[in-house]
């Protein structure tokens, strides 16, 4: 068994709204020095065992197809045995 | 192209689809026009003149609006049928799936404010050149209510040239008075965009709600121009 880990998160280009409102709260609250806050999508599944490579290579398959919106957004993909 | 008594809509139904009802009752009961439910399942659209993808919240907009709706069974027909020249629009939840499946360009993102916005908008028509705007005048002005979170459509700069140089964009948020300015925009939408259709003109999306304002009743009857469009025929 594998464990899989994706982090999606929009792509630098792209204005993260959100993020930047959350930057924003955390300045007030005193925390200066806060730059480029991003906020994403943390996804993780278990997957029957194979090679690595290939698990790595199904499930950016699944990021580019379901997962992540390859127009906005970017993928992260961490496997661990 | 059948006559307006003639003409069929199907209405695709998702899990989570929310405006079917009022679009079936704004076709039938408004305009006189068929119109039947079409289950997401099913995979036969035949004998529908125009399909519709109607707003809610398919799958519960779980992972990103449109983006499970889009592997329904019943889209591979509707992405057929578009190759085909078919009628396709997208109100809303629908503009959103239609994206997500490739048969528009771009994508949607969550409002700039990050608030769901349900209010009266007013959009303007920039093309009559699609069978969904051919009954309006080109710059009118539509009072026209919507409904979402995720209506912020983004395009990459080659993506939204193409639109620009092919007439796609076919609704703009705007003023009562026809200006497209940055206080009209209701949720950050690139260059104001509320409705684009492809660059074959048969396939429309657009974030404001055409069902909800069909009847005077209602508080606006500007919706009726669309309906009227498509079923004044080629």
């Amino acid at each position: 068994m594998a464990k899989a880990r994706v982090i999606i998160t929009l792509k630098r280009t792209i204005m993260d709204a959100q993020g930047q409102t959350v930057e924003k709260a955390l300045s007030k609250l005193g925390y200066q020095g806060v730059r480029n806050l991003r906020i994403g999508k943390y996804l993780e599944m278990d997957l029957d065992g194979g090679p690595r490579e290939e698990l790595r290579m199904q499930v950016e398959e699944m990021c580019r197809r379901l997962l992540a919106n390859p127009i906005i957004e970017d993928y992260r993909v961490e496997i661990e045995d | 192209m059948p006559t307006a008594t003639k003409m069929r809509f199907g209405i695709v139904v998702f899990p989570g689809s929310n405006c079917e009802t009022d679009t079936w009752h704004a076709l039938r009961d408004g305009m006189g026009a068929q119109a039947d439910y079409i289950w997401h399942e099913d995979t036969d659209i035949s004998g529908c003149d125009c399909i519709i993808l109607p707003g809610g919240f398919s799958y519960g907009d779980y992972l990103r609006t449109g983006a499970v709706a889009r592997f329904s069974p019943v889209m591979g027909a509707v992405s057929d049928f578009a190759a085909r020249g078919g009628l396709v629009l997208g109100i809303c939840n629908g503009f959103q799936i239609l994206l997500e499946a490739g048969l528009l360009p771009g994508a949607m993102m969550r409002n700039v404010g990050q608030t769901f916005v349900c209010r009266w908008v007013n959009v303007r028509v920039e093309t009559t050149d699609t069978p969904y705007t051919r009954a309006l005048a080109k710059g009118a002005v539509l009072r026209i209510p919507i409904a979402h979170g995720e209506g912020n459509y983004y395009a990459d700069e080659a993506t939204l040239q193409e639109l620009r140089r092919n007439d796609q964009i076919v609704f703009r948020y705007c003023t009562a008075a026809g200006e497209v300015t940055p206080e009209a925009n209701p949720n950050g939408s690139l260059e104001n965009i509320a409705g684009l259709c492809n660059r074959e003109r048969n396939v429309m999306g657009m974030m404001p709600h055409p069902e909800r304002c069909t009847d005077a009743l209602l508080g606006s009857a500007d919706g009726r121009g669309i309906w009227e469009s498509l079923l004044g025929g080629r």
